[in-house]
C-alpha cells in the first residue's frame, strides 16, 4: 500500500439552479478514486455551498495513483428521483507524486459538465502521502518528471541524456461501443473523458518505466497524441527524450539572459564551447507505404543546393575530423541495441552539444485502420511506427549523421485510411562525453578558443566527395575554413550561437491537391501516389518563398499533410532567416517556354521585376543588409538558353519524371522558375505576393525571433479556429490552392488586426494546424503568443550590451552544464570522415577544468530565495483551512476604492514558449494533460458554431488556468493544442468539439520582484467568498 | 465559399473599449463594423472589411458571453472564465450601467414593469436610442431596483457594494431607484424642462432627510421608503394656514424681513398668503401616496409658477424661503411650549428641503441671478443685449413662455451649464 491520497471538498460557489421551484440547488459531492467512491453532505438549499468535508482518506498502489484521475462529481440531491449531476472535475495528481514538484492541490476548479460547460466552481484541496517503495518489479515509476519543454529546463541541468523514449497503447473508443447507441450522450462523452484521463496516466507510468530502466529521472520534449481512428480504436502515443536533470543550484537561468543570449549574433564567443563544423543540406524523402502490402514506391527528393567549390577540406577539415572519430570510437564500444533509435524530441540544445545540421529527415507512411488484424493491440501500430522510425534513421544516416533532433511524429486519419508521418532534423551531436561515468574527465575536454563562432553547426558533416544527394557547397561565409550548403532547413529551433543577419519571418507554403473519393485499398494507393508530388511541392513552395525573403535558412520546419475524403492539404510553416555563415541567396528568374509572343514577354518580364521588387523590400524589412556585394543577382538577366535546360520547375504536371529530376543547376544565382502558360503565371504570382506583416509585427514559428531582444513583460496568448467551407463542388487544384491561401493569409491578417495595440510586437510559435473535417470543410486553427518589444533603439544598445555580459556569464555557467550523450548509435555508421587530416585533439582538450568560484554568491542568494519559496509553499498549505492572506496588493491597488467581495482569481499566463519574457522560472510543478469533449444539442441557441467554439476555448483555458492555480503555479509554458476536432451537424442543431492541451505549470518570479511575489497568496478563500 | 466559424480567444480577454461601446448602444455587427470604418480603425492597417468584421463579431460575442457575468459584478471578480485585469473589469461594469440622460428621463418615477418595458420601442423612437440598448438600461434599472429592494441601510453605499459602481453611477442609481419606488410624477409637460441630474439632486435631498434611514440613524432601516411618522407630522404645519392670526403674524414677520432685500418685495407681500397655503398644502397632503407622486408637479404648479410668473428669481425666491422658515420657527416658539420644539425642527426639515428643491428648480427656469453677484448681472445684460440664439437645452422652455424669460435662461444656463444642484 505505497500510498495515501487524500482530499477534502470544501466548497462551491456560483453553482447553477437546478431546482426551478425555489431557484436553488441542493448540493453534495462524490469523491471517486479507483473503484473507492465518498460521499459529502447535502448542502442543503444554496447555490453557494460550504461543505467543509472531513478528508477523503484513499490507500492505492501508486501504480494506481499514476493511472487514475481524481474524479468529483458535483450533484443535486433530489429525494424522488434520482440525483442529477451538475458536472465533474477531473484531477491528474501526478504533479504530487514526485518531491521536486507540487506538494498540495489546492484551489477554485471550475465545474465541467460536457453539454453544459463550466457550471460553477469547488474549492477542494489534495494530498498525497507517498511510501518508499523499493521493489525492484514495480510498475509504478512515480517521480519520474515530465516536460513539455523541448529543451532542458531552466532551472535545470541535464547530467545525461539518455534518449528517445516511446510508447502506445490502445483501447476500444467509448464512442464506439454497442452501449453507446442507449447511453446518453454525456454518459458517453464522459466515459471518453475519463478513458483518456486513464490511457495518458498509464502511457506516463510506462514511460516512466522506460527511463528509470534506462537509468534517467525525467522527460523533455514529452510530445503526447490521441489518434481517434474510430471503429478500429482509440490509441494514446507519446514520444519523447530520457534525461538524467539534476536541479540548478542556482534556482534556474534568468529567463531573460537565456532568451538575449539567444536572440543576439554572438560577437564574442570565446568562452563558448567549440562547436564541431559541420555542413548542411536539406534533404527530404518520403516513403510511401501502402496498407497491406507495400503499395507505394518508396521516394526520395533532395535539395538544391551549391556546387563545390576550391577550398580544400585540409586543416580545417581536420579538425572536426577529431571529434567525428571519438565518437566513432566511442560508438562502437558502446554499441547499443539496435532497437534503439538515436532521435531527440528537443529542437534547442544546451552550446556546445549540437555539432552539425545536416537537414530534414522525414518519412510518411499510408495505412488502413480496417486492415488491423489485432485492434485492440497496440502491435499493429508499434510495427507501424518502427517502420517509421527505421526510415528516419536511414535517411538520416544517408546524411552523414548519428542522430535526429527535432524529432516529432503525428498522424492524419480519414476514415479508415490513416497517414503516419515522422520527421526530424539529422544532425550530428557532441559526443565526446558519453556516459555517466566519464563526467570528471568531461570537464576536461574543454573547447578550443578558436572553434568557429556561431557558424558551425550550418558546416556539412558528410563528406563532399561522396555526397548522398546532389548538393552545391560554398565555403562557409563566417570562418571560411570550411564548406556548407546554400540553403539549410531544420526543425530545431535556431541554435543559441548561431550568427544571423538581420530578422526572421515566418514562412508557409500552402497545398490543396483533389482527390477522388475511394474506399479502401484503392484510397491508399492514390492518396500514396499523391503525397510525394504534395510534398515536392511545397518543398518548392518554401524555397521560393525563403528566396523571395532574400534568406538562406529555415527552422522549425512543420510540415503537416492532412487527408480528407476528396482533398489532401498541406501546410509547412517554418522560420526562415539570414545565416551568416550560408552564402547568400540568389535571385529568382522567371523564364516563359513561348518566348516569341511579346505581350507575354512583357507579362514575365513584369512579374520579375515585381519579385525583384519584392526582394530588395524584403531585405529591407528584415534588415538583411550583407557587407559583401557579391550578389548583384537581383534583376541579373535571364541565364543562357543552355541552362534553362534544367530549369526548377514549379508545377505538378512537370513532376512525372520526378525520380530522376536533377534539381542543382549549374550557375549558383540562377534560380529559374519557369512558367508555362498563364494560369501558372497566376499560380506563380498568387503564391509569391503573400502580404508583408504589418509595420510593427514581426511572426515566427520558433520560440524566438533574431533580432529582437528587449521584449517587454506583456504577452498575449491565443487561439484562433476557422472553418472554411467550399461550397463550389466542381473545384480546381488552382482554384482550391487559392482559396486555401486566402484562408490562411486572411487568418494571420486578421491576428495583426486584433494585436495592434501590442506594436512593436512578435508573434511567435505560430503553430498552424490544419483539418478537413468533413467533405468540404477546410479547419485552420493556430495557436500563438503576441509578445510586444521595445522598440527604443539607445534601449536596444544598451540591452546588446547587457546581453553581452550576460552572455559571458552564461557561457561560463554553461560550462558546468555539460553533460555526457548517450548514443545509441548503431555501429555500422555511415560517416566514414574521409577527410583525413590531420587529427587537431587539441579541440576537445583544450583547457582544463575549471572552477568558477564567482558564481558561488549567486548560488547562495538564490539558495536562499528557494528557502523562501520553500516556506512560502509550506504555509500554504497548512493555511489553506484557516483564514488566508489577502491577495495580493498590486491588483488591489487598482481596484481603486471599490471593494470587490471576495477575492480576485489569480492571473495565469500561458504560452507556448519555454519561457517568460523579463520572468524567471523557478520550479516547474508538473506537466499540465487534458482532454475535454464539449456537445451541444442546442447550437443555434448557444450562438452558433461559432458561439459554442469560442465558448468552449475559452472554458478551455480557464479550466487549464484553474489547475495551475490549485498547484500553486502562476504560468503555463510549452502550452500547445494539440487536438482541436470539431464535428457540427446544423440541420439537428448539433455540434461536437475535442479538445485537447498540454503544457508545463510553473512558478515565475519577475525579476525586477524582490520579494518574489507568490502565487499562493491569491488563493481564493472559500470564507471570503460571500455571495450576494 | 464561405467562412463558416471564426473565433479568436486569448488567454486575456481583448476587449475594445469602442467596440464595447457599440454593443452596449444596441448595434447590429454590420452597423458596428460601418460605425469603425468610418472612424478611420482600418487606416494605417493592411486589413479588410471582412477583417473588421471578424472582429467585430469575436468581441460581439465575447460581450455577449460576458453579459450574464456583468449581471451580477461581484461574480465578474472571481469567475474564471475570462481572465480580465481588475481595471478593465471595472470599466466593463461601469460602462454596462452606465445610461443614457434622455432613456432615464423617459423612465424615471415609472414602475419598472413588464408593462413599462413593452413601451420601451416608443422611448426608443422618442429619444433615438435603439431599442437593445433601451431594454439594456431598462433591465439595468430594474436588477438594481431588486438587488436593493430588501435590503437595509443607506441605499446609495448598498448598490456600491453590491454591484461594484462607482459613486457616481451609485448616486444616480439611488435616485432611480427611489423614484421608481415612489412613481414620482415627471413626465408631464410643465416638468420636462428638468433633466435627470436635476431630479437625482432632489433625490439625493429627499433620501438624506425625508426616509426612516434619514431620521433614525439607529434603526437600521431602509433608505428607499419615506418615514410615514414625518409625512403624518407635516399634516401639523396647517396650522399655519388656518389660524388667521399665525398666517397674518407670519406674513409680517417674513415681510418686515425681506423690506428693502428685494427688488420684487411688492410681488412677495401680495402673494404671500397664496404661496403659503400652497406650500404647506402639499406637505400636509403627502400622506397620500397619490400625492406623493405629484409632489414635484404640485411644487411647480402652486409654488413655482406663481412666483415665475412674478419674476422673482432665484436669490429671491431662496431669501424668501430663509425668511418664511425662519420666521416660522420664531412663531412657534412664540406661541407654542418646548415640548413641540422638535416636532417643530423635523417640519423645518422638510421645509428645508423644499426650500433646496424649490431653488433647483427654479435654477432651472432660469429664475436665476446668482445670489448678488454683479458679475452675472454683467452677463444677464450682455446675454440679454446681444442677441445671442436661444440655448441648447434638451429640456426646453415651452413656448407660453415668454422672451425675456428666454434670455434669463440663456444666463442661467451659462453660469450652470447643467447643473442645478450645484447651485443650491
Amino acid at each position: 500500500m505505497p500510498g495515501k491520497l487524500k482530499a477534502k471538498i470544501v466548497a462551491g460557489r456560483h453553482l447553477p439552479v437546478m431546482d426551478r421551484a425555489s431557484d436553488l440547488t441542493d448540493a453534495f459531492v462524490e469523491v471517486k478514486f479507483g473503484n473507492t467512491t465518498f460521499k459529502t453532505d447535502v448542502f442543503p438549499k444554496s447555490l453557494n455551498p460550504q461543505w467543509n468535508s472531513e478528508w477523503f482518506k484513499f490507500e492505492v498502489d501508486d501504480e494506481d495513483l499514476q493511472d487514475e484521475p481524481l474524479q468529483i462529481t458535483v450533484l443535486d440531491h433530489d429525494t424522488y428521483s434520482a440525483n442529477d449531476a451538475i458536472g465533474k472535475v477531473y484531477i491528474d495528481i501526478d504533479p504530487l507524486l514526485s518531491s521536486e514538484a507540487a506538494t498540495v492541490i489546492s484551489g477554485w476548479f471550475p465545474i465541467y459538465d460536457t453539454i453544459h460547460g463550466i457550471r460553477g466552481e469547488i474549492n477542494v484541496l489534495v494530498k498525497v502521502d507517498l511510501f518508499n517503495d523499493l521493489n525492484r518489479f514495480r510498475q509504478s515509476s512515480c517521480g519520474v518528471r515530465f516536460f513539455c519543454t523541448t529543451s532542458i529546463p531552466l532551472c535545470y541541468r541535464a547530467v545525461v541524456v539518455h534518449g528517445f523514449v516511446e510508447e502506445l497503447v490502445v483501447n476500444e473508443d467509448p464512442e464506439y461501443q454497442w452501449i453507446d447507441r442507449i447511453r446518453t450522450p454525456r454518459a458517453s462523452n464522459e466515459a471518453r473523458q475519463r478513458l483518456i484521463s486513464l490511457m495518458s496516466g498509464e502511457l506516463q507510468r510506462k514511460i516512466g518505466l522506460k527511463v528509470l530502466e534506462m537509468g534517467g529521472n525525467a522527460v523533455v520534449g514529452y510530445l503526447q497524441c490521441f489518434d481517434l481512428e474510430g471503429e478500429s480504436g482509440l490509441v494514446v502515443r507519446a514520444i519523447g527524450t530520457a534525461c538524467t536533470l539534476e536541479k540548478l543550484s542556482g534556482g534556474g537561468a534568468t529567463n531573460n539572459a537565456q532568451h538575449t543570449a539567444n536572440s543576439s549574433p554572438s560577437k564574442d564567443m570565446k568562452e563558448s564551447p567549440k562547436a564541431c563544423m559541420s555542413g548542411c543540406r536539406s534533404s527530404h524523402s518520403s516513403p510511401v507505404h501502402g496498407a497491406a502490402s507495400r503499395l507505394a514506391q518508396s521516394f526520395s527528393v533532395s535539395y538544391p543546393t551549391l556546387l563545390f567549390s576550391g577550398m580544400g577540406s585540409g586543416g580545417s577539415a581536420g579538425k572536426e575530423a577529431g571529434p567525428l572519430k571519438i565518437l566513432l570510437r566511442q560508438q562502437t564500444q558502446t554499441a547499443l541495441e539496435q532497437r534503439e533509435f538515436p532521435f531527440f524530441t528537443l529542437t534547442s540544445f544546451p552550446q556546445g552539444f549540437l555539432l552539425h545540421v545536416a537537414g530534414v529527415v522525414s518519412a510518411r507512411s499510408v495505412k488502413l485502420l480496417d486492415r488491423i488484424h489485432n485492434p485492440d493491440e497496440p502491435e499493429t501500430r508499434d510495427a507501424w511506427w518502427e517502420e517509421l522510425r527505421q526510415e528516419i534513421k536511414s535517411h538520416a544516416r544517408a546524411l552523414g549523421c548519428h542522430a535526429v533532433v527535432g524529432y516529432s511524429e503525428s498522424t492524419s486519419i480519414c476514415e479508415e485510411v490513416c497517414i503516419l508521418s515522422a520527421s526530424g532534423t539529422a544532425a550530428v551531436l557532441n559526443c565526446r562525453f558519453l556516459q555517466d561515468g566519464c563526467l570528471d574527465v568531461l570537464s576536461e575536454h574543454r573547447c578550443d578558443d578558436s572553434a568557429p563562432p556561431g557558424c558551425g553547426f550550418c558546416h556539412v558533416p558528410y563528406d563532399e566527395l561522396n555526397m548522398p544527394f546532389p548538393a552545391q557547397l560554398s565555403p562557409c561565409c563566417c570562418c571560411h575554413r570550411t564548406k556548407v550548403p546554400d540553403v539549410l532547413f531544420t526543425t530545431i529551433d535556431l541554435p543559441t550561437d548561431a550568427q544571423v543577419t538581420g530578422k526572421g519571418c515566418l514562412i508557409q507554403a500552402r497545398l490543396c491537391r483533389l482527390k477522388k473519393k475511394s474506399q479502401g485499398e484503392g484510397n491508399a494507393t492514390c492518396i500514396s501516389n499523391l503525397l510525394p508530388f504534395l510534398e515536392y511541392e511545397l518543398h518548392t513552395q518554401l524555397l521560393n518563398k525563403l528566396k523571395l525573403c532574400g534568406m538562406n535558412a529555415l527552422f522549425g520546419l512543420c510540415i503537416q499533410i492532412s487527408v480528407g475524403e476528396n482533398m489532401l492539404v498541406g501546410l509547412a510553416s517554418a522560420t526562415g532567416v539570414y545565416l551568416s555563415a550560408l552564402p547568400s541567396p540568389g535571385g529568382i528568374q522567371i523564364a516563359g517556354k513561348t518566348p516569341n509572343d511579346l505581350t507575354y514577354d512583357q507579362h514575365v518580364s513584369s512579374i520579375q521585376r515585381k519579385i525583384n521588387d519584392t526582394i530588395v523590400k524584403n531585405r529591407e524589412l528584415y534588415e538583411i543588409h550583407i557587407t559583401e556585394v557579391a550578389e548583384d543577382v537581383i534583376g541579373s538577366p535571364i541565364p543562357e538558353p543552355r541552362q534553362r535546360s534544367r530549369l526548377f520547375r514549379s508545377h505538378s504536371e512537370s513532376s512525372d519524371e520526378l525520380s530522376e529530376l536533377d534539381l542543382s543547376h549549374g550557375k549558383k544565382d540562377a534560380f529559374v522558375l519557369e512558367i508555362d502558360d498563364t494560369d501558372a503565371v497566376e499560380d506563380l504570382h498568387s503564391l509569391l505576393t503573400d502580404a508583408p506583416t504589418p509595420p510593427g509585427f514581426y511572426s515566427c514559428n520558433t520560440e524566438i525571433m533574431p533580432g529582437i531582444y528587449n521584449w517587454t513583460s506583456a504577452i498575449q496568448m491565443f487561439t484562433s479556429v476557422r472553418v472554411f467551407r467550399l461550397n463550389n463542388a466542381n473545384l480546381t487544384n488552382l482554384g482550391l490552392n487559392k482559396i486555401f491561401n486566402e484562408l490562411c493569409e486572411n487568418l494571420l491578417k486578421s491576428l495583426y488586426f486584433k494585436l495592434r495595440s501590442m506594436v512593436p510586437c512578435c508573434l511567435c510559435r505560430l503553430n498552424f494546424t490544419v483539418a478537413v473535417p468533413e467533405d468540404e470543410l477546410i479547419q485552420v486553427a493556430v495557436t500563438a503568443v503576441a509578445m510586444s518589444f521595445h522598440k527604443d533603439q539607445t534601449q536596444e544598445a544598451n540591452k546588446a550590451a547587457q546581453a553581452h555580459s550576460q552572455m559571458k556569464a552564461i557561457a561560463e555557467t554553461e560550462e558546468q552544464l555539460q553533460f555526457p550523450l548517450e548514443l545509441n548509435a548503431e555501429s555500422a555508421s555511415p560517416l566514414s570522415p574521409k577527410g583525413s587530416g590531420p587529427q587537431d585533439g587539441s579541440n576537445s582538450h583544450g583547457r582544463a577544468p575549471s572552477v568558477d568560484y564567482s558564481s558561488f554568491a549567486d548560488r547562495c542568494s538564490s539558495w536562499i530565495e528557494q528557502l523562501r519559496l520553500r516556506a512560502h509553499t509550506i504555509r500554504r498549505g497548512s493555511i489553506k483551512t484557516s483564514s488566508s492572506p489577502l491577495p495580493e496588493g498590486r491588483s488591489r491597488s487598482l481596484r481603486s476604492t471599490r471593494s470587490f467581495p471576495g477575492s480576485s482569481v489569480s492571473v495565469v499566463k500561458m504560452t507556448p514558449l519555454s519561457f517568460i519574457p523579463g520572468a524567471k522560472i523557478v520550479k516547474y510543478l508538473g506537466i499540465i494533460n487534458m482532454f475535454f469533449i464539449r456537445e451541444t444539442t442546442s447550437l443555434r441557441e448557444e450562438g452558433g458554431v461559432s458561439g459554442f467554439l469560442h465558448a468552449f476555448i475559452a472554458e478551455v483555458f480557464a479550466m487549464v488556468r484553474a489547475h495551475v492555480a490549485a498547484l500553486g503555479g502562476n504560468a503555463v509554458v510549452s502550452y500547445s493544442m494539440k487536438e482541436c476536432v470539431f464535428m457540427e451537424n446544423p440541420n439537428k442543431n448539433q455540434a461536437q468539439c475535442l479538445i485537447n492541451v498540454s503544457g508545463d505549470a510553473v512558478i515565475f518570479t519577475r525579476e525586477s520582484d524582490q520579494e518574489g511575489h507568490l502565487p499562493q497568496t491569491s488563493h481564493p478563500q472559500p470564507t471570503e467568498d460571500t455571495p450576494p | 465559399m464561405s467562412v463558416e466559424l471564426d473565433v479568436f480567444v486569448g488567454n486575456t480577454t481583448i476587449m475594445d473599449q469602442e467596440v464595447y461601446q457599440l454593443w452596449l448602444s444596441g448595434y447590429t455587427v454590420g452597423d458596428a463594423v460601418k460605425v469603425r470604418m468610418d472612424g478611420g480603425v482600418l487606416d494605417g492597417c493592411d486589413a479588410s472589411a471582412e477583417v473588421l468584421r471578424s472582429d467585430t463579431m469575436d468581441q460581439f460575442r465575447t460581450f455577449q458571453m460576458c453579459e450574464r457575468l456583468l449581471h451580477n459584478p461581484a461574480k465578474l471578480a472571481n469567475q474564471l472564465l475570462f481572465q480580465i485585469p481588475p481595471d478593465r473589469q471595472a470599466m466593463l461594469i461601469d460602462r454596462y450601467y452606465a445610461f443614457d440622460d434622455a432613456f432615464v428621463r423617459e423612465v424615471l418615477g415609472k414602475k419598472l414593469s413588464k408593462g413599462t418595458k413593452k413601451d420601451l420601442d416608443d422611448v426608443s423612437s422618442k429619444t433615438g436610442i435603439l431599442l437593445k440598448s433601451c431594454r439594456r438600461q431598462f433591465d439595468n434599472f430594474k436588477r438594481v431596483f431588486k438587488v436593493v429592494e430588501e435590503l437595509k441601510g443607506p441605499l446609495v453605499e448598498n448598490i456600491r457594494q453590491h454591484l461594484l459602481l462607482s459613486d457616481r453611477l451609485a448616486r444616480d442609481y439611488a435616485a432611480i431607484v427611489f423614484f421608481a419606488n415612489h412613481r414620482f410624477e415627471t413626465g408631464k409637460k410643465k416638468l420636462q424642462y428638468l433633466t435627470f441630474q436635476d431630479f437625482a439632486f432632489c433625490a439625493g435631498e429627499l433620501i438624506s432627510h425625508w426616509t426612516v434611514g434619514a431620521m433614525d440613524n439607529q434603526l437600521e432601516d431602509m433608505d428607499v421608503d419615506l418615514d410615514k411618522e414625518f409625512l403624518q407630522d407635516l399634516k401639523e404645519l396647517k396650522v399655519l394656514i388656518t389660524d388667521k392670526d399665525l398666517l397674518d403674524q407670519h406674513k409680517s414677520l417674513v415681510c418686515t424681513a425681506l423690506r428693502s432685500k428685494t427688488k420684487v418685495f411688492a410681488e412677495m407681500e401680495a402673494s404671500f398668503k397664496n404661496l403659503s397655503r400652497g406650500l404647506i398644502n402639499i406637505a400636509a397632503k403627502l400622506t397620500n401616496t397619490k400625492d406623493v407622486r405629484d409632489l414635484f408637479i404640485d411644487l411647480v404648479e402652486k409654488f413655482i409658477e406663481p412666483c415665475r410668473s412674478d419674476r422673482w428669481v432665484t436669490i429671491d425666491v431662496n431669501l424668501y424661503l430663509t425668511h418664511y422658515i425662519n420666521s416660522a420657527h420664531i412663531l412657534d416658539t412664540f406661541k407654542h411650549q418646548a415640548v413641540w420644539n422638535s416636532l417643530w425642527d423635523e417640519l423645518f426639515k422638510m421645509l428645508t428641503d423644499i426650500q433646496h428643491v424649490t431653488v433647483c428648480f427654479l435654477v432651472k427656469m432660469g429664475m436665476v441671478a446668482s445670489g448678488a453677484s454683479a458679475a452675472a448681472e454683467g452677463t444677464r445684460a450682455t446675454a440679454a443685449s446681444s442677441e445671442e440664439p436661444v440655448p441648447v437645452h434638451p429640456t426646453q422652455f415651452t413656448t407660453s413662455i415668454s422672451f425675456s424669460f428666454r434670455d434669463m435662461l440663456n444666463v442661467g444656463c451659462r453660469a450652470w451649464p447643467h447643473s442645478g444642484s450645484q447651485a443650491c
